[in-house]
């Protein structure tokens, strides 16, 4: 750690004003405080007591709990890509090598156009760069399909950056989550790219390969919107995660140990995931009472596990800038991502993947929600506080 | 006392106008740039969206509202001494109906391929706020002149947004300009698509967004304090 800080002291003057490289100052203010908690001092006036977690400390513990979803996540790539081809005995160095091949150039691309961007940003408006991003780059990739061209993630993930943040002012003024804004986008743009059934497994066949017969490509939901009720894996399958979908989300169980690394440290609010899936269960529940279709037989347990809904429910409800802030507000927004989320799968099998939607139509409501829980918290207050007149 | 000082009073006369003073042109320049009637009044936004899918409608488009909103600025400035004031805005309506009937006849007789793409919003430019907003706002109350600018003006500034959009709109959503090819089939070959997003009404919104974004970070008197 030493010799680091002395390289940064030795360069940092470059950057300082009258330094030659003054416009990059952003850029090494970023770097620096990636690198070594900022020795900001407080002044006279102003807030004394200080966390020792700040907003970089924040972020990077939230990129450490999606690290579970992302290693699974390469794993799943190439599992499903040797599976499809017929080649059920790969081995899982193999599986693991060929999905990370697959998955870190669309990391990369994510992280590299992302941050190009928050970078213009700060170098124009001459303030230090959003800490923002560093989990928003991560999430991207997670929530794309594997054959996804990269192209189009640079194109989504900017759009998402700047429409869904810089307009808006940066880290903490969004309305919308970034990472899911890229995909909405993504999903409206370039449809054939992120639904249907060619994009989920990379069938790249190698020489004298070829894919086996009977094979389908589309993801449990997709089948279940197609009503091939016989196709969707059963729930301890999907459970795992040995299932098709986008990189990051297929497995319940390493969302599940990213939760609890965002539990522990505090960082995700347990009322939102915990409502978010009560949500989804109730509202499963009622459907399965009529089980008119498909989507409407799968039993409430089973639609937790399957598509993006624990992911959704923990990494991306959890926002803690796009979510509801009051403590009410939390139990009525995920609550109702959870309704929501269930709701659209089963009724508009044009998107089967509800939680996306469920989530960006909620972050949008989340204002309305904290301003009547606040206005309600105001008038309780006040009934309280009102003299008795008969006594 | 001197009586130099009461002098009778001089009769003051009142030069002609130019036909271009700097004050008629700032009628035309005006609302193209820093008062334009969809970026800055944010009036007419409804059509804005709905016809820029393709560049050609839009131009259509923009051409008819130019044509109403001139030719009912001028009726109306023409009559605004004898309108009575409770029943303006019938009056009002009345001529822009009128106007837009005509402008409709003509496209459904010339150009009826267009005519049927912009299809009802011809017949919505009766309820364009730009049109009655600038009747209301300026030929009420001035000369045919300077109400005959008024509305070119702001025809333009409507049409310069619309044509921005459109031109966006179809390069990305259709790999064309007025129907000409712009992007190269080799480019769709080497794996380039057409985004869907874009010819949706919502982008339409975040595209004219993006404008008024722009022109406010250039002109920051724009920006409406707090």
């Amino acid at each position: 750690m030493k010799p680091l800080r002395k390289l940064l002291d030795k360069i940092k003057p470059n950057f300082q004003k009258g330094g030659k490289l003054e416009k990059l100052f952003p850029a090494f203010d970023a770097f620096e405080t990636f690198l070594f908690v900022p020795d900001h001092t407080t002044t006279a006036k102003g807030a004394h007591i200080r966390d020792a977690i700040d907003l970089k400390r924040t972020m990077i513990l939230v990129v450490i709990s999606l690290i579970p979803c992302l290693l699974f996540g390469m794993w799943n790539v190439g599992y499903q890509h040797h599976l499809a081809l017929g080649m059920n005995d790969a081995s899982l160095i193999d599986n693991f090598i060929f999905g990370a091949i697959k998955v870190m150039p669309i990391v990369i691309v994510s992280y590299g156009s992302g941050l190009g961007v928050e970078f213009i940003f700060a170098i124009i408006r001459k303030h230090t760069i959003n800490e923002g991003f560093l989990v928003s780059g991560m999430l991207i990739p997670l929530v794309m399909p594997v054959d996804v061209p990269l192209w189009m993630v640079a194109v989504s993930t900017i759009f998402a950056v700047i429409i869904g943040k810089e307009v808006f002012g940066g880290t903490g003024m969004n309305i919308l989550n970034p990472a899911l804004t890229a995909r909405a986008f993504l999903f409206f743009a370039y449809p054939t790219k992120i639904s249907g059934d060619v994009v989920w497994i990379n069938t790249s066949a190698g020489k004298g390969q070829a894919i086996v017969d009977g094979f389908s490509g589309a993801t449990p939901l997709g089948n279940a919107a197609a009503g091939l009720a016989d196709k969707i894996p059963d729930t301890m399958q999907s459970f795992i995660g040995l299932i098709p979908g986008s990189i990051g989300e297929t497995s319940t169980i390493a969302c599940l140990i990213g939760a609890a690394i965002l539990l522990y440290t505090g960082i995700g609010s347990w009322r939102i995931m915990l409502s978010v899936f009560v949500g989804g269960y109730l509202m499963a529940v009622i459907f399965n009472l009529f089980g008119l279709n498909t989507l409407m037989q799968i039993t409430p347990l089973h639609h937790l596990v399957l598509g993006g809904f624990a992911f959704g429910a923990i990494f991306m409800a959890t926002d803690p800038v796009s979510a509801a802030q009051t403590t009410a507000g939390k139990y009525i927004y995920g609550f109702l991502i959870g309704m929501f989320a269930i709701l659209f799968r089963v009724f508009n099998p044009a998107y089967p993947e509800g939680m996306m939607l469920a989530i960006l139509f909620m972050n949008v409501m989340a204002p309305l929600i904290d301003h009547y829980v606040v206005g309600a918290n105001i008038k309780r207050r006040l009934k309280r506080a009102k003299p008795v007149k008969d006594a | 006392m001197s009586t130099e000082t009461t002098t009778a009073p001089v009769k003051v006369k009142v030069p002609k106008e130019a036909l271009f003073s700097v004050k008629n042109k700032r009628l035309i320049y005006d609302p193209l740039n820093d008062n334009n009637p969809i970026t800055v009044q944010v009036l007419g936004i409804c059509s804005a969206l709905a016809v820029t899918v393709k560049v050609k409608p839009s131009i259509v488009m923009a051409i008819a509202v130019v044509a109403v909103c001139a030719c009912s600025n001028v009726i109306i400035s023409l009559i605004r001494n004898i309108i009575p004031n409770r029943i303006r805005i019938i009056v009002q309506l009345t001529v822009v109906a009128a106007m837009v009937i005509l402008v409709d006849q003509f496209l459904k007789a010339f150009i009826f391929d267009v005519s049927k793409q912009l299809s009802v919003f011809v017949g919505l430019i009766i309820t364009n706020c730009i049109i009655m907003g600038r009747l209301e706002a300026f030929a009420m109350a001035n000369k045919p002149w300077p109400a005959f600018l008024d509305g070119i003006g702001n025809g333009f500034g409507y049409g310069l947004i619309l044509v921005i959009v459109s031109v966006v709109r179809e390069l990305f959503g259709a790999g064309e300009i007025m129907g000409f090819r712009i992007i190269p089939e080799s480019v769709y070959t080497a794996g380039y698509f057409n985004n869907g997003l874009i010819i949706m009404p919502p982008m339409a919104l975040i595209i004219v967004g993006i404008y008024i974004w722009i022109q406010r970070s250039r002109n920051r008197k724009l920006i409406e304090p707090n």
